[in-house]
């Protein structure tokens, strides 16, 4: 065997063993989240702990119950959809359909620029600017609230639903458009009627994953939800979302504590539901290719 | 020239390596409330012994607690007294908390400077933090609801409070976490109807200190002992202190390092 051979194959290993690494970290987490998080289910009940309504994990005897803390995730995720899903689809429909080759060369860098900005100064931005404005606009007792929190998450995950769904309308191929236009049917007609329906696989994909990253946003909610842990009576109030309470919490719950047993397992259930929406995306966007003709 | 040019890198990195180990550099973490006092002392004495690195971090007196306990920091700034549970761990890890007294604190009950009332009972304020007054009207103010805030679970503060203001009962589920002493104040001073509580060196113009069961929090009621609120304030280390850490603690302890203890608003030992 010469030399040559030796360095093909060598260095084939070492992109295997690079390629294999996430697929290493991804079950060493996994395994992790399970070995700290599971020992809190001997002390309490799965269904206390999902439903319980009080989260007091510090007091004796302490309280495990997570309801108010993954309604809190639940309302600002979903109250960030209402935002990005509009500004998103509306952006990327923007870009593709309408804008001239000149806007798009400025706005699309624009809108990444949007992504790239740091999430803490997201939530600083949304603690000292945003917060006092709502207060004052809508007369609340104090503006760190649900309502807060979903904005600027909004804002955060609107790039992300535009970026994906902009590639969705984009792999739309042009002799559908032409087919549409050919049988005499207007530029709004072929819109509604013809691209969105073929993009539609790509663009419900591109909301879920807006959704799982503003359920997985942490340092935002942290600074901008306003921490209650409690359930929420109107979207006006103050909540603490699942990764809120993960961040605040973890640095002095002691290792091997029941509280510190708490938080993984919540970080465990967070994992779980960005799993699924993330497998959800991935089917999705699979059927949306062979539909396309695209194989699979 | 190839082979110089190596040497020479070489030997630089080899000096910039050995440079860092000549200054001594201890780390202080926890308490924000005790953060104001470890970072002035931090800079006069820097100041003074410019070899030395002393790093300043908050995060709250529980987390300095179980720093400590791990062995990443030297001095564990605390609110609290260390509780049985954290000093079971330490044993087991081998480490024996020795505690220092720096300074003592109040804990000022705050609200905003636009509210009317300007005093509370203890009972009062106990009923607001527990859940069982939510409404300002029912305190002698105006109709508008009790914003209360509070701290997390890793503050020291939040600690005392509990035990000095609430006999140890759970604050309401509703009340808004901030992250550290300053954060409260900011809001405060942000909300109208807003209550929290924070050590006494952080009062400002902005907001307005109620006085409990009629004293006011001062330097003189806590050192009395008038306030029901008052509690020492800490640093531990483990074992005896050596070296920079002595150093730091002894200078906090000395006549120049209480008189920066009382400029940043807290109470000397005397």
């Amino acid at each position: 065997m010469n030399v040559n051979k030796f360095k093909e194959r060598s260095i084939e290993w070492i992109f295997a063993v690079v390629a294999f690494a996430s697929l290493v970290f991804l079950v060493g987490i996994v395994i992790v989240l399970f070995k700290e998080g599971l020992p809190i289910l001997t002390k309490i009940r799965l269904f206390d702990f999902i439903f319980g309504e009080f989260w007091y994990p510090t007091y004796d005897p302490a309280e495990f119950g997570i309801f108010p803390l993954i309604l809190g995730s639940f309302i600002v995720s979903v109250g960030a959809m209402f935002i990005c899903v509009p500004l998103g689809i509306g952006s990327a429909l923007y870009l593709n359909e309408i804008a001239s080759q000149q806007q798009k060369a400025i706005l699309k860098p624009l809108v990444e620029i949007l992504a790239s900005v740091p999430s803490i100064v997201y939530g600083f931005f949304a603690m000292a600017v945003l917060s006092p404005f709502v207060q004052n606009l809508l007369h609340l007792p104090i503006g760190l609230c649900a309502f807060t929190a979903s904005l600027i998450l909004g804002i955060m995950a609107t790039p992300t639903v535009c970026s994906i769904a902009e590639d969705a309308l984009s792999y739309v191929p042009r002799s559908f458009r032409e087919a549409s236009f050919a049988v005499g049917a207007t530029r709004w007609q072929t819109l509604i009627k013809v691209v969105i329906p073929a993009a539609g696989s790509g663009i419900s994909t591109a909301i879920i994953l807006g959704m799982s990253r503003a359920i997985g946003e942490t340092m935002t909610v942290l600074m901008a939800a306003g921490g209650a842990a409690m359930i929420p009576r109107s979207f006006f109030e103050p909540v603490r979302p699942m990764t809120a309470a993960i961040a605040a919490e973890m640095g002095e719950a002691p290792v091997g504590s029941d509280h510190y047993s708490a938080l993984f397992a919540i970080a465990l259930i967070l994992f779980f539901i960005t799993f699924i929406f993330n497998i959800i995306a991935e089917i999705i966007s699979r059927r949306f290719r062979i539909k396309l003709g695209l194989a699979g | 020239m190839k082979k110089i040019t190596k040497i020479l890198f070489g030997s630089i990195a080899a000096l910039s390596l050995a440079v860092p180990a000549f200054a001594e550099k201890i780390v202080m973490e926890g308490s924000t409330t005790v953060l104001p006092i470890a970072q002035t002392a931090a800079e006069v004495y820097m100041q003074k012994n410019p070899s030395a690195d002393i790093s300043v971090r908050g995060g709250g007196s529980g987390v300095g607690i179980a720093s400590i306990i791990d062995g990443n920091c030297d001095i564990a700034n605390s609110s609290r007294p260390i509780k049985e549970s954290e000093l079971d761990k330490a044993v087991t890890n081998g480490k024996d908390i020795k505690a220092h007294v720096v300074a003592m604190d109040g804990i000022a009950v705050i609200v905003n400077s636009g509210n009317p009332v300007n005093a509370l009972t203890k009972a009062q304020v106990k009923d607001i933090y527990t859940g069982k007054i939510s409404n300002w009207n029912q305190l002698g103010g105006n109709n508008e609801k009790v914003v209360v805030i509070s701290r997390d679970t890793s503050s020291g503060t939040f600690e005392a409070f509990g035990e000095l203001a609430l006999n140890k009962e759970k604050v309401r589920p509703d009340a808004i976490m901030q992250a550290s002493n300053q954060a409260i104040a900011t809001t405060v001073v942000r909300t109208p109807g807003a209550i929290g509580y924070v050590g006494l060196g952080f009062l400002s113009a902005d907001i307005k200190a109620v006085s409990v069961d009629g004293i006011a929090p001062s330097r003189e009621t806590v050192l009395s002992g008038k306030f029901p609120y008052s509690r020492p304030l800490f640093m531990y280390t483990n074992g005896e202190p050596k070296g920079l850490a002595k150093e730091v603690i002894d200078f906090i302890k000395s006549p120049e390092g209480q008189r920066l203890v009382e400029k940043d608003g807290f109470v000397g030992l005397k």
